[in-house]
């Protein structure tokens, strides 16, 4: 077993490095959940695919590089130690193109996917509703066939929509067979423009303050059969496709935690505040754990195998750690913790991460069931 | 980058599992603790035999924690870290036989040294020196795992030197593998127990309170496995950060299997409690393990020097 890049891996790598010193902004943007910064964000998401940085996994025909699993970690780990701006686009690029590339036909590829990669269209992801959100598969918004005009017409409301109230497009579920045996199908998955006739985007305000997502409404919106993927009826396979994806590799590269945790010894070097020496050594353990516990899975995935229920484990440590990161960070800077700054976003968005890609509770009921093989725990209650 | 076992390391684990299970450790652990140690001994000469005690000369690091994996699963009693780790690096050869060795002040006791052929005390100048008989105590100092019998050789003398040393590293990695492998049958042991008791009429596994403890440690376990093996890769590389990797995993295996021993022990109940039951040969195991070649508070220590230490050296 080894850890060594090899020289092509290497070569990428420096060339990555030269061209994010060269090109991320001296400053940080401002929030991507405000109008000016929704448009830096999107500025920078050109600027990354100009030079092909956007998508480096994607093949070379929609602005990728072809890049290997290894390398996407690289690159990751680069993008975050040089302190480059959040992805505004990354409910597509990470949630959705792994399915268009999986289930799309290929019209809806080149319909979507270049777009996508340049930053030109930005998604949101509707799937969860008011009255389904960890039991996702008892939603209720509806989509009505229409032979006539060749479609679906869709009602109902999602909500905790991120990016939605800038965003161009939105994806999701709907219950296609209200007749269907069991609540997992009949469901189908539908992608919609957000200005479409009969859709209400109604922003709402995170802890933070800002609009970072939304409930979108949906009356008698009218959707073509060009734009469902995959096949009526089989949205709950192609969606948890989407899932794994959200809760393993994709979502959080072990590059943004590694990059944290090198600040927080800085902020620790600099403050030297003794009582939290040990919780600032533990950050950096589990972010070390993270970065090493990655390589196996990319060793894994790249020998052909599946990151199946494994990415729960991994959802569960990585949002903890970046709990445990930020409020580390808080402590050190003592009375100063509560004034603005980027360790207090940084907090207030790693809130988060316990609740949404499907909370905590339900990946450790994932990992007790389909890892270690324990029994249900009872009727309805499933994971 | 391949950050897996190779097959012929898969295939060494499992051959040295088969072994020693075949050989009823649990048995030979509770007869090593009474002082019997014609069972431990048999045990131990299987083992060299297969290359236990030559691998942290002959190979890698790695393959000196696969091999300690195997020997924390079935909590294999011994001085197995001062023979087949600590020694054989500080002396610059195999060791022949049980040996065993003090380094004051991580490892002030010398475990075994009533069964040890040979005895030594590393004082961090140079060379370990070998204790003459005379000098080695007769009364064991009484340790939580009642397989772990100490002695006290000579007297102890604090020195910094000894905790810095290759041997010492590879010696803390060596029980960070065997933690790993302690917390994993502990969990395994855990789990066939709650799919199989029953309370309120039905698998107390299906209870939620339940499953996610053990999830816990599911996911602790599974994150301390990457820094072992990943401090093995450095450790096999001649400079670098090896050090504060073995730490690192040192910290997070003894971490996860404390875990799994507080988490197994409570699931089962009171019968987790007892002596009787095989349980408490992992739990006092991995309790004496936690603080064995550096307690958790100097491996966090020596990662905070390095970290500190690397900005102050590009500032
Ligand atoms: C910042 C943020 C961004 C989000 N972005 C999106 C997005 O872009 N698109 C989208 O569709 N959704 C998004 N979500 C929604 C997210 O996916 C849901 O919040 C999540 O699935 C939980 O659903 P819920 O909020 O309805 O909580 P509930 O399901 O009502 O759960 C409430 C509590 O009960 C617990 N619970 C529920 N069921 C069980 C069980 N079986 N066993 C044990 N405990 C249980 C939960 O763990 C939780 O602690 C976002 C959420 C947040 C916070």
């Amino acid at each position: 077993m080894d850890l060594d890049l090899s020289p092509g891996e290497l070569a990428f790598r420096d060339e990555a490095r030269a061209w994010l010193a060269a090109n991320v902004p001296a400053d940080p943007l401002p929030s991507m959940d405000t109008s000016p910064g929704w448009r830096a964000h999107q500025e920078w998401e050109a600027r990354l695919a100009a030079d092909r940085w956007s998508v480096v996994s994607w093949p070379e025909e929609f602005h990728g590089r072809d890049a290997s699993l290894v390398e996407w970690v690289v690159f990751e780990e680069e993008y975050y130690r040089a302190g480059a701006p959040g992805r505004v686009s990354q409910n597509g690029i990470f949630l959705l193109a792994p399915i268009i590339f999986g289930h799309g036909n290929p019209e809806q590829q080149r319909r979507w996917l270049p777009t996508m990669a340049t930053g030109e269209q930005i998604w949101a992801q509707c799937w969860s509703e008011p009255e389904a959100g960890s039991d996702l598969a008892s939603l209720s918004s509806t989509a009505r066939r229409d032979d006539e005009r060749g479609g679906w017409v869709l009602n109902g409301q999602k909500t905790w929509s991120s990016r939605a109230p800038f965003a161009d497009w939105g994806f999701g579920l709907f219950r296609s067979d209200p007749d269907a045996q069991r609540k997992h199908d009949g469901l189908t998955y539908f992608c919609f423009p957000l200005d479409a006739a009969g859709i209400t985007v109604r922003p709402i305000a995170q802890l933070d303050g800002e609009p970072g997502f939304a409930e979108v409404f949906f009356e008698d919106v009218f959707v073509p059969d060009a734009d469902v993927l995959g096949a009526p009826g089989d949205g709950w396979r192609v969606a948890m496709s989407t899932a794994g994806n959200e809760r393993g590799l994709s979502l959080r590269s072990p590059g943004r935690f590694c990059a944290a945790a090198d600040r927080l010894v800085d902020l620790y070097a600099a403050t030297r505040t003794s009582s939290a020496t040990e919780r600032v050594v533990d950050a950096w353990i589990r972010a070390e754990a993270y970065r090493l516990y990655t390589w196996g899975t990319v060793t894994r995935l790249a020998d052909g195998g599946e990151m199946g229920a494994a990415g729960s484990v991994n959802k569960v440590w990585w949002s903890e750690l970046d709990v445990a990161l930020h409020e580390t960070a808080l402590d050190l800077l003592g009375p100063e913790a509560e004034v603005a700054g980027p360790w207090l976003d940084g907090y207030l968005f790693s809130l988060s991460g316990p609740i949404y890609a499907g909370t905590n509770e339900i990946q450790r009921n994932i990992i007790a069931e389909r890892v270690l093989g324990l029994p249900r725990e009872a009727k309805g209650a499933r994971a | 980058m391949r950050f897996e076992h190779t097959t012929d390391q898969r295939d060494f684990a499992r051959s040295l599992d088969k072994l020693v299970a075949g050989s009823d450790p649990i048995a030979v652990a509770r007869a090593w603790a009474e002082g019997d140690h014609a069972a431990g001994l048999t045990l131990w000469a299987r083992l060299a035999e297969q290359g236990v005690t030559m691998l942290a000369t002959e190979a890698s690091p790695v393959e000196v924690c696969v091999a300690f994996e195997v020997l924390g699963r079935h909590s294999v009693p011994g001085p197995w870290v001062e023979s087949a780790a600590y020694l054989p690096v500080a002396l610059g050869r195999e060791v022949a036989g049980v040996a065993t060795v003090a380094v004051p002040p991580h490892t002030p006791y010398a475990l075994d040294a009533d069964v040890a052929e040979a005895v030594y005390l590393d004082s961090g100048r140079g060379e370990p020196t070998l204790v003459p008989p005379e000098r080695r105590a007769s009364e064991p100092v009484v340790s939580v795992d009642p397989t772990r019998r100490l002695f006290r050789v000579g007297e102890a003398v604090d020195v910094a030197g000894v905790s810095g040393s290759r041997a010492f590293d590879l010696a803390a990695l060596a029980t960070a593998a065997q933690l790993l492998g302690l917390g994993e049958r502990v969990l395994a042991d855990s789990v066939t127990y709650v799919t199989q008791r029953r309370q309120f009429g039905r698998e107390i596994g299906s209870y939620q309170a339940i499953k996610h403890q053990l999830a816990n440690v599911r996911i602790a376990l599974d994150f301390a496995q990457p820094l072992v093996y990943g401090a093995a890769v450095a450790l096999s590389e001649p400079a670098g950060t090896a050090e504060r990797s073995v730490s690192a995993a040192k910290v997070q295996a003894a971490e996860a299997a404390y875990l799994a021993s507080r988490v197994g022990l409570q699931v089962h109940g009171a019968i987790g409690y007892t002596r009787e039951h095989d349980l408490s040969v992992f739990l006092t195991r991995i309790r004496a393990l936690v603080t064995a070649w550096g307690t958790p508070a100097f491996h966090r220590s020596r990662i905070l020097d390095s970290l500190l230490g690397e900005r102050i050296g590009s500032a």
